[in-house]
């Protein structure tokens, strides 16, 4: 039995440590981990738990990310709660494994503080890994405080683990602005957490000798496809089961959670869409612009990158008229993912809002609430004219020369 | 706990069949006789492992399975890290109480070939033993990355011709020697280290019980013929494999503790390197004039492994 934790009804907490707090109230049974800044402390403080007695569980410390994800796959396929942290070049290098997880239907829960991808090596947050990650067929939870990590880090394993769901899931808090910056934290009593998240009910034990399984069979032509079709309809069904979690969640902590988060959007006639840390920058933005300039501003952010909240974010934007997407992840020679997806989904409305990306943040290039103001209002000035009268792709915070691609052949 | 019946070879083959003989390996392949060995040993659960390669792509090809065990393959480098992950998650539900059978004994057995032992997963495996997981990783080496058709690895011999270390008129094949996997993975602390073969059947159950006996990482290097790429006929599989032992180019000894050297088989006559290397296509450009010097080079270093390992044998260390 695990040793008792003291927690106060408040605690001072960082997004690190509010995580890790989380894994310790899962008793997660083998945590197997590299570690790189700035997901460091998530595992060294699980390794303080079971040092402790906090925790009864075995920390691995492997030589590699590739060999942590490789180790929560082996342990989970052999039926019990794994989770791992990581962040950048440790996420690319366990990207092989993520895929495999996955297609394993393995519910590993993995918290990701999002940093840069080299090169130029850069220790500071942008959302370059957890754009990797978008294709590996992992829920994929994003957070904009310390709080919300340590929520969602709850979430995560109810989610992933619920029969009916099956997948692996990320939770993404942004390097150092989350990370490291403690703040006001409202944990839960461990009974509460624990009986949240409730007793791991294994699919498929590899312990189980009565009923042996073969994990990581080979498909070819005949039957890959139809594995990957579930997969993803397995994604795309776990929409709902996310929905109800949330709900109970709500329910024992009084913390409200959606799969979109949509602020001042009312009556909003100017929206900027965003993840992470920078969904609250534009949150004070968009108020003081209200009181300022009489703009109505409002903010829309994924709570959810992971099934892509494809009709959420329709329902939520369909009414504006003008719209900033804000990716902080360098494109790589196209727009930004979040323009992709979000214009995708509003071009099946009547409306169809006009919208524009900001690349943005990158190697944690600092995001102030004057920079999502001026975007806002340049956001007011294409309602206006009723057309976009900038670069539809612009780069914000940069120095230098102006860097801006394509225009609008919208009339 | 030791299968009870090791009595003969016959009933041996056929106990505790675990290892289902509907497999897509070729014809003459000794990598089903050195895993059948392996699974029929012990009456003990098995978790096994696998990296991906011959054995893998062979014998888990959906919606069919060889393995009446559990059976896990992730990708080319980690079955040692899978087996290490499924380790911890036992002692974790054990303690806890968790596991459906809690007194049943497991043991955790990964499978590669040299490709992902050698080459591609040398880092998993070298972590795993450092960190003194339970389990025995058998190395079914084959001396080439006989999966993807035959490329070299490096534990391809010197003077093997392979797809990418090519034989021609300007070529003896593979420059290199074949990397020494036994030392390496003696040299973590391993507490038991072997190379076995499947020709000498009883020293290779033996070997293969101590290891799944024996607590923590144990490494065994096995040798597995490969028709298709030495290039010989299927039927002569175990008869080129007494070639390889009885000239001692697989040299049948053990580690324990990382020191103490014991040889398993000393062949009555040795025969020359030269014999095993004419009965397989891959050195048959060795037998050029030209080429002579590898022969009596290759023989030389078996010579000179020999009286080592005689050595160390002796002052036990």
């Amino acid at each position: 039995m695990a040793e008792k934790y003291d927690l106060q009804e408040r605690e001072v907490w960082d997004g690190n440590f509010a995580a890790s707090q989380a894994l310790r109230q899962a008793q997660v049974d083998v945590v197997a981990a590299y570690p790189i800044t700035p997901s460091t402390p998530i595992v060294e403080n699980y390794g303080s738990y079971v040092a402790n007695g906090y925790i009864d569980g075995e920390f691995v410390m492997v030589e590699s990310e590739h060999g942590a994800m490789s180790g929560c796959v082996g342990a989970s396929a052999a039926g019990g709660r794994v989770a791992t942290a990581t962040s950048s070049q440790g996420f690319a290098l366990m990207t092989e494994v993520l895929y495999q997880a996955s297609g394993m239907r393995l519910p590993i829960v993995l918290t990701v503080v999002n940093r840069a991808l080299a090169s130029p090596l850069n220790v500071r947050g942008d959302h370059s890994d957890m754009y990797l990650g978008r294709d590996s067929g992992w829920i994929q939870l994003d957070c904009f405080n310390a709080q919300e990590a340590y929520d969602m880090t709850l979430c995560a394993f109810k989610i992933g683990e619920n029969h009916d769901v099956r997948l692996p899931v990320m939770v993404h808090q942004d390097g150092f602005i989350t990370s490291h910056t403690a703040q006001n934290v409202y944990p839960l009593r461990d009974e509460v957490a624990y009986g949240f998240v409730g007793e791991f009910k294994p699919v498929d034990d590899m312990l189980d000798f009565s009923r042996p399984v073969t994990y990581g069979a080979q498909t070819e032509e005949d039957w890959h496809f139809e594995h990957k079709a579930r997969q993803h309809k397995a994604l795309m069904d776990s929409r709902s089961i996310i929905d109800d979690v949330l709900a109970q969640f709500k329910e024992i902590s009084g913390r409200e959670y959606k799969r979109v988060e949509s602020y001042m959007m009312e009556d909003a006639e100017v929206a900027i869409v965003a993840l992470g840390t920078t969904v609250e920058t534009c949150i004070v933005a968009a108020r003081e612009l209200r009181k300022e300039e009489g703009i109505k501003a409002g903010v829309v952010a994924p709570r959810c990158f992971r099934p892509f909240p494809f009709d959420k974010i329709r329902d939520a934007l369909g009414n504006v008229k003008a719209i900033a997407c804000l990716d902080r992840s360098s494109p790589g020679g196209a727009m930004g993912a979040l323009f992709n997806e979000v214009s995708a989904a509003i071009y099946t409305t009547d409306a169809r809002p006009l919208v524009t990306n900001f690349v943005y943040g990158l190697g944690g290039r600092d995001f102030s609430i004057a920079e999502a103001k001026r975007i806002f209002k340049e956001q007011k000035a294409h309602a206006d004219a009723g057309k976009i009268t900038t670069d539809i792709q612009q780069f914000s915070g940069l120095r230098g020369p102006h860097l801006g691609f394509f225009q609008t052949k919208r009339s | 706990m030791a299968a009870t019946s090791i009595k003969n070879l016959k009933e041996f083959s056929t106990s505790n069949d675990r290892f289902e003989g509907a497999h897509t390996l070729c014809p003459g392949c000794a990598h089903s006789m050195i895993v059948r060995e392996l699974m029929n040993c012990t009456d003990d659960n098995l978790v096994i492992a696998t990296n991906t390669g011959c054995l893998e792509v062979s014998t888990a090809v959906y919606p069919f399975t060889s393995w009446d065990t559990s059976w896990i393959h992730i990708g080319f480098e980690n079955a040692a890290t899978a087996a290490a992950g499924a380790e911890a998650m036992y002692k974790a539900r054990k303690r806890k109480g968790s596991l459906k059978d809690n007194d049943a004994p497991v043991k955790f057995v990964a499978f590669g070939g040299d490709g992902s032992t050698y080459d591609i997963g040398f880092q998993w495996l070298s972590g795993a033993v450092e960190r003194g997981h339970d389990f025995t990783y058998i190395c079914l080496d084959n001396e080439n990355y006989a999966n993807t058709g035959g490329q070299r690895s490096s534990a391809t011999p010197i003077g093997a011709t392979t797809t990418t270390a090519q034989a021609g008129s300007h070529s003896y094949g593979k420059k290199e020697k074949k990397k020494d996997m036994i030392a390496i993975m003696a040299a973590h602390g391993a507490p038991y280290v072997a190379q076995l073969a499947p020709n000498k059947w009883k020293s290779m159950a033996k070997g293969f019980q101590k290891a799944l006996e024996t607590e923590g990482p144990c490494f065994i290097n096995t040798v597995s013929a490969c028709c298709t790429e030495w290039k010989f006929d299927p039927k002569d599989t175990i008869g080129i494999t007494d070639l390889a032992t009885d000239s001692l180019i697989f040299p049948i000894y053990e580690i324990i503790d990382g020191h103490e050297l014991n040889i398993l088989y000393r062949p009555k006559n040795v025969i020359k390197v030269e014999d095993y290397l004419a009965a397989q296509g891959r050195y048959k450009h060795l037998f050029k004039p030209e080429y002579k010097h590898i022969i009596e080079l290759i023989q030389k270093d078996v010579d000179d492994k020999w009286n080592m390992l005689q050595r160390r044998e002796e002052a036990r260390i």
